[in-house]
């Protein structure tokens, strides 16, 4: 159970980091979402063996980790918990795909495992640009930005409804683990039927708080739409930030730099 | 000014499975009243808060704030005039920050944007909440969210706040701070409270209830000397009322 209190902290965490205030931090929301965006379909657009094309794109998060003046531990601390599920989607890679396809003097690389690489290296890159997006954006300004792309606005409400109260359900959650765990001795307590009806009755928990939740809306007049209020715009600034980065992206995409560089220097040296 | 005044009518509820909250509550409160409801859990008071703004329809009887009846049609006028603070302010903070929360009142009454802020401004800093109001409700603490709360309320300019439980889990520096805060409050008052030292300073009237009736209605400090029927209705007098334990000094009730 501790480390769902920690992943919780954690999370909290990232999102105190987007009260800051830097150059980043003040662009509107929007700038930084569809910029986002682009950053992760590029990633994601190389083919299956592509390597070197894809380290380039690293420099993004770390621009972006600079700039804003996030510590980079708390970035790489969640690139650790997520590189490991990407792993278990490479894993076969190597194994069925045995034909080589690089080859450094005698050692030979089977295609599986330049893929493996590319996977790895495609997760870290994307989840880099989606955890800096919320520590620089806060989740209630990506939802917002969201929002006004043209998202529907049920979905938008889920989601701030959802990061809302993710707390409040963990903190119930571990609570009632807590209470499990401390009366069943360093055993496996009833084992999972206890765990059975311990999701039962924090379904009907969450039931409840919903309803007073709704009660506390309607009590203030809600009749089924969040009015937002404006607060920043897409000024030359924003246009400058997307741009840019959107150009980069395009070029990187389509120009193999680190490849480039390559034939650059063997031209100088043959 | 009539639209203050809070009548309820032989109000009866039923929940759906059988059991009856309220069999018959009678009373009616009038503007700048601080009335208490007090009695044992289960005794109907959450039920009877819930009828003052609309939530639950009477099952017989009837709501009137001022010359308003609450039926549905006049739900969102019944609601500007109550403004009512629940006991968990987990369920009554539901947007990002608290700026924003304190907003959504103001903002579902199609206020321009000038006076929402205007609002905002003004009710946070009448709960002395001014500098919480860009954090995530869910970093606040206890007493703080509990003024946030209220300060919710307030932005609507209600003339009637209702209050389940204000006090509740509060450290006693919150508690007085929260104590004060009411104390200064114009506005015509209901609370619940199992708290009977506040009921005893902040309301002149206090009505028991016990097993969905009226079982006495009237000022705190003779309904709290009448040990008999404190006892029927499961209630014990203040402490402030009793004997202290150390100096063996009796009190005021015997």
């Amino acid at each position: 159970m501790a480390h769902i209190e920690t992943a919780l902290r954690d999370l909290n965490r990232l999102d105190l980091l987007a009260g800051g205030d830097s150059a980043i931090h003040r662009l509107d929301p929007r700038a930084k979402v569809l910029v986002t965006l682009v950053y992760i379909v590029s990633v994601v657009s190389f083919g299956r063996y592509e390597v070197s094309g894809l380290i380039p794109f690293a420099i993004f998060p770390l621009v972006m980790v600079a700039v804003s003046g996030l510590p980079p531990g708390i970035v790489v601390r969640k690139l650790l918990v997520v590189l490991p599920f990407a792993a278990l989607v490479g894993l076969f890679n190597p194994l069925f795909d045995r034909e080589p396809l690089l080859s450094f003097g005698s050692l030979a690389v089977s295609g599986g495992w330049v893929s493996f690489v590319s996977i790895i290296l495609r997760a870290a890159l994307t989840v880099g640009g989606a955890v800096v997006l919320v520590a620089v954006t806060g989740f209630a300004g990506v939802c917002r930005a969201l929002q006004r792309f043209g998202v529907p606005r049920a979905f938008v409400v889920q989601l701030l409804f959802l990061y809302r109260y993710i707390f409040v359900l963990g903190d119930e959650g571990i609570r009632m683990s807590r209470a499990r765990e401390l009366r069943s001795f360093a055993g496996r307590g009833m084992g999972l039927r206890a765990y059975g009806s311990l999701l039962g009755s924090l379904l009907l928990r969450t039931w409840d708080r919903a309803e007073r939740i709704h009660m506390a809306m309607l009590s203030r007049g809600f009749q089924g739409e969040f009015h937002a209020r404006r607060e920043s715009s897409f000024g030359r600034r924003e246009m400058a930030f997307t741009a840019g980065w959107c150009f980069l992206f395009m070029l990187l995409r389509f120009v193999n730099v680190p490849r480039l560089i390559g034939v650059l220097v063997t031209g100088v040296f043959r | 000014m009539s639209h203050h005044i809070v009548e309820v009518k032989d109000l009866r509820h039923s929940y759906p499975d059988g059991t009856e909250a309220l069999r018959g509550v009678s009373f009616t409160i009038h503007h700048g009243e601080s009335v208490a409801v007090i009695g044992a859990n289960g005794a109907g008071k959450s039920t009877l808060l819930l009828h003052l703004n609309g939530y639950l329809p009477p099952t017989a009887g009837e709501v009137r704030i001022g010359d308003t009846p609450v039926v549905r049609t006049t739900l969102n006028e019944v609601r500007r005039t109550v403004g009512m603070v629940f006991q968990d302010p987990d369920d009554q903070l539901f947007m990002p920050t608290v700026g924003e929360d304190v907003a959504f009142g103001p903002l579902n009454l199609g206020l321009p944007p000038g006076e929402v802020e205007r609002r905002v401004e003004e009710s946070l800093a009448r709960v002395g909440a001014g500098h919480l109001r860009d954090k995530p409700p869910y970093r606040l603490s206890g007493g703080e969210k509990k003024r946030a709360a209220i300060a919710t309320v307030l932005s609507m300019s209600p003339d009637i706040l209702v209050m389940d439980e204000p006090t509740a889990g509060l450290d006693p520096f919150a508690r007085r701070q929260l104590m004060g805060l009411l104390r200064e409050f114009r506005h015509t008052k209901i609370f619940t409270s199992h708290d009977l030292d506040m009921v005893l300073e902040l309301c002149e009237r206090t009505i028991v209830l016990k097993e969905g009736l009226v079982a006495a209605d009237g000022p705190p400090r003779e309904i709290f000397r009448n040990a008999e029927l404190l006892a029927a209705c499961h209630l014990e007098p203040p402490f402030s009322m009793q004997g202290c334990p150390v100096c063996g000094n009796k009190g005021c009730q015997r």
